[in-house]
């Protein structure tokens, strides 16, 4: 599981630079995931692009770190730029920081982990 | 790994606000300057931003989106015209032409400027942090 957040997180992260990189880009609207939705479908298996199989044999169309175009929602804008850009940079900026304190708690969960094994390795 | 792209994308807001600071440091430098024609009179640049929706196509995530600088555009504002017969480049009725450059919008301009250039660095070094804390997982 923290394997699976941490890659939604770096996705987000990498979400939000690009709504801060376009804050001053004309008719440029800010995106978001709605991280809890994504991550509850990515542990249920499940994809929102998916492909029908009906055989083993068949391939899954499934993008590879979980989120997919499907999953962007325009964010809804407090006060819209007159042209046309819904980048709010506070908000944006807030979001980033955030969710670069998440990603470190999910590393240091993540951490932890690995440092129980390696204990139960090394058997000290 | 997809913090990989945070870079580019900083990056490339980084280098289209260089470009809107250049323009500002060119058009305040040029505020005062004179011309004896009102179409050879200096007009402000001002760049052009856009989204890079090209390079969104193969196999980059559809989330990670650039900025770039599609063109710098002049200011179609009509230039001051000022009456300076001493002036070399007067013509015949004593006229100068100074440029279209409004200083106050400029310096509007540069604060938001550089406000955006440092928000993206910021962007960067948390980036940065964060991929060296990953590397450093289990150590």
């Amino acid at each position: 599981m923290a394997a699976t957040a941490l890659s939604l997180r770096a996705r987000r992260a990498e979400l939000l630079a690009s709504n801060l990189a376009n804050a001053d880009t004309p008719s440029y609207k800010a995106k978001d995931i709605d991280f809890d939705a994504v991550l509850k479908r990515e542990q249920q298996g499940a994809s929102s692009t998916s492909l029908a199989v009906t055989n083993p044999a068949h391939i899954g169309g499934k993008s590879p770190d979980g989120v997919a175009a499907t999953d962007l929602k325009y964010r809804i804008p407090n006060q819209p730029s007159l042209d046309g850009n819904t980048v709010d940079p506070h908000l944006e900026k807030a979001a980033f920081a955030e969710n670069a304190i998440q990603y470190q708690t999910t590393l240091t969960l993540l951490d932890q982990r690995i440092r129980g094994l390696m204990t139960a390795l090394r058997g000290e | 790994m997809s913090l990989n792209q945070i870079f580019d994308v900083a990056g490339s807001a980084l280098s289209a606000e260089s470009v809107r600071l250049n323009t500002v440091a060119s058009n305040l430098a040029n505020a005062e300057t004179v011309s004896s024609r009102p179409d050879t009179a200096y007009r402000a640049r001002e760049p052009v931003f856009a989204s890079m929706l090209a390079q969104q196509t193969a196999g980059q995530a559809p989330e990670s989106v650039g900025v770039r600088v599609l063109g710098v555009v002049e200011s179609n504002a009509a230039p001051r015209m000022k009456y300076q017969p001493d002036n070399p480049l007067a013509d015949q009725n004593g006229n100068v032409y100074l440029s279209n450059v409004n200083t106050m919008e400029q310096l509007a301009d540069l604060i938001s400027a550089s406000r955006s250039y440092e928000t993206n660095v910021e962007v960067m070094s948390t980036s940065k942090q964060l991929y060296l804390k990953t590397l450093a997982l289990g150590s």
